[in-house]
């Protein structure tokens, strides 16, 4: 009776199916995430975190690996920041469309689209091989910092474009030049989309496995310095539970990570949501 | 004066600098083919893609194998992640239920950030056993990776569609409903064709991401280098190829995987390349 017209009937189908592929997205979701943090919470002691990984990282804990993924982490962030954010501001601001914007454009989307494998063989070559660098923390530093590029630029270029022409017309009614407008008006407004840009890229630095151990190695040894080969956590975590070396220990790291993933979200998040309040 | 050189000299920088990034893109495609092309040339490039057998020991270096089984691994994840994707973008726009569109949301921005890894692993201590308990075969299959992939391709697909139906002016979806259309009528005879060229490109740019993953998939597909046969069968992609062998290989073996490469960047550019011009048409 309720499904007098086909149509409405259509509807109703068509609404049962979206209810069920949207509470299924989000089942997928917290299935994953309580199956890793329910088997690797209860591995996360103090001692996880501070002692180095002993037997091929069958016991101890991932002292060294911790180290190593923040100095590559941090390798990566200092040498694409001033790339992207550089590459956004010429694009917004020193050209409107032109054919030069529209090549860098095209080439931003394109590297954008490379596969992290992509990545790792070139920085295998380039940084390893060329350029003599070997396996380390420098050669997959640059090799991220190449593929967490295009995020920074985007998300910059996304933060200086909604900053109201106003801000540029006041800057430059008081005599201000082109880069003493960029500095002074448009760059501090655009700080915390900026720094949201670099916030996100921190997550996928961290959660690179592909392109970071094809160039910084998986040597489990403290690393002393940027030439030093490491491990990160997502390398660990991948090679204990690809060679079945500990279940214990990959899910204890699988949590470490996935806490790390949804601590940088939140953060993101809740800047975007202040900047966006802020601006409106 | 100074002013004005400083200004011309801080422009010139920048444009270096935007340079130097899209540099990045021609650096990669030089290092990669300058190791992989040499090799495709001496296999020869037909007996290279169309060749069936890999067997580096003995130089027969033929990746038909492996281009079905990225093939058939990407036909799945998109048969699972279009659908998915268009229901979750309709709900996110259209729907809309307060309660299940505040868990929707940071749901899929998850699913963006987990790494891969987390994803294979979870498929191989969850999905796998599941496949290999009731449909039979290794469990490590087509049918899993697929899975996995449709869901590691939603927020792709999700984020790019919903860009292009958020950008149709709402005199569509008015005049829709005031010729007596339904709701759903009004969303998939209107919104859907009027966003189209985006939803192609997301689905594009998401059929990219499932054929680059890498790690997710050694950990799922099994590995075998073999043709495939059915959906329950182990299989090996371009990028797993090279993900597996890169540790110990070397000389011809090495360059083979360049080559591999080189084949895998050519399908990402043109992928790239469509899902860039269709969205340029969608916003002029």
């Amino acid at each position: 009776m309720i499904f007098h017209h086909t149509r409405y009937l259509t509807q109703n189908i068509a609404k049962v199916f979206i209810w069920v592929s949207a509470i299924s997205t989000i089942t997928v979701m917290i299935l994953i995430l309580l199956q890793i943090l329910g088997e690797g919470l209860p591995t996360l002691r103090p001692h996880f975190f501070f002692d180095s990984p002993r037997s091929m990282g069958r016991e101890g804990g991932i002292f060294s690996i911790i180290i190593g993924t923040i100095a590559l982490t941090a390798v990566a962030i200092i040498f694409a920041t001033p790339l992207g954010i550089g590459t956004a501001i010429y694009l917004i601001e020193y050209t409107r469309e032109s054919r030069i914007s529209r090549i860098i454009r095209f080439g931003t989307d394109c590297l954008a689209g490379v596969p992290s494998i992509i990545f790792g063989l070139f920085g295998f070559v380039f940084f390893v091989i060329y350029l003599n660098m070997g396996w380390s923390i420098l050669s997959g530093g640059l090799t991220l910092a190449a593929m967490i590029l295009p995020t920074i630029i985007c998300t910059t270029e996304e933060a200086i474009k909604a900053i109201p022409n106003s801000y540029r017309e006041v800057s430059y009614s008081l005599g201000g030049t082109k880069w003493q407008t960029v500095t002074r008006a448009i760059l501090p407004n655009a700080l915390p989309g900026i720094i949201t840009g670099i916030i996100l890229s921190i997550g996928r630095s961290i959660g690179e496995t592909a392109a970071v151990i094809l160039t910084a190695g998986s040597s489990l040894a403290m690393p002393t310095s940027l030439f030093s080969p490491t491990r990160t956590m997502s390398v660990h975590f991948y090679i204990l539970a690809r060679e079945g070396i500990s279940m214990e220990m990959a899910y204890g790291t699988g949590a470490v990570l996935i806490l790390l993933v949804l601590f940088i979200n939140t953060v993101a998040n809740w800047l975007l949501n202040r900047y966006i309040r802020h601006r409106t | 004066m100074n002013m004005e050189i400083k200004e011309k000299a801080i422009e010139k920088t920048l444009l270096l600098i935007a340079f130097s990034s899209i540099s990045i893109l021609g650096l990669i495609a030089f290092f990669i083919f300058e190791e992989g092309v040499p090799l495709i040339g001496k296999v020869g490039p037909l007996k290279f893609i169309l060749g069936e057998r890999w067997v580096p020991s003995q130089g027969s270096f033929g990746i038909l194998p492996m281009i079905v089984g990225s093939f058939w691994v990407t036909i799945g994840a998109l048969i699972i992640g279009i659908p998915l994707g268009l229901s979750c973008v309709i709900f996110l726009c259209e729907w809309t239920p307060p309660l299940v569109a505040m868990w929707l949301r940071p749901a899929i921005q998850l699913l963006a950030a987990i790494p891969s890894v987390i994803y294979g692993f979870w498929g191989l201590v969850v999905l796998v056993p599941l496949v290999r308990n009731f449909l039979g075969g290794p469990g490590l299959s087509i049918l899993s990776g697929a899975i996995i992939l449709g869901f590691m391709i939603l927020p792709t697909i999700i984020s790019i569609s919903e860009d292009s139906l958020r950008a149709i002016p709402p005199s569509y979806k008015a005049g829709a409903l005031a010729l007596g259309a339904t709701h759903w009528q009004t969303i998939w005879r209107v919104l859907i064709p009027a966003a189209k060229s985006g939803i192609v490109a997301s689905i594009i740019l998401g059929m990219g991401r499932a054929i680059g993953e890498t790690m997710a998939m050694i950990m799922i597909l099994g590995n075998a280098v073999k043709m495939p046969s059915s959906f329950l069968d182990s299989a090996r992609t371009l990028t797993t190829n090279i993900g597996i062998e890169m540790g110990y290989a070397s000389g011809d073996h090495r360059q083979a995987l360049f080559a591999t490469g080189v084949v895998l960047f050519f399908i990402i550019m043109i992928l790239n390349s469509l899902a860039i011009i269709l969205s340029r048409r969608r916003s002029r």
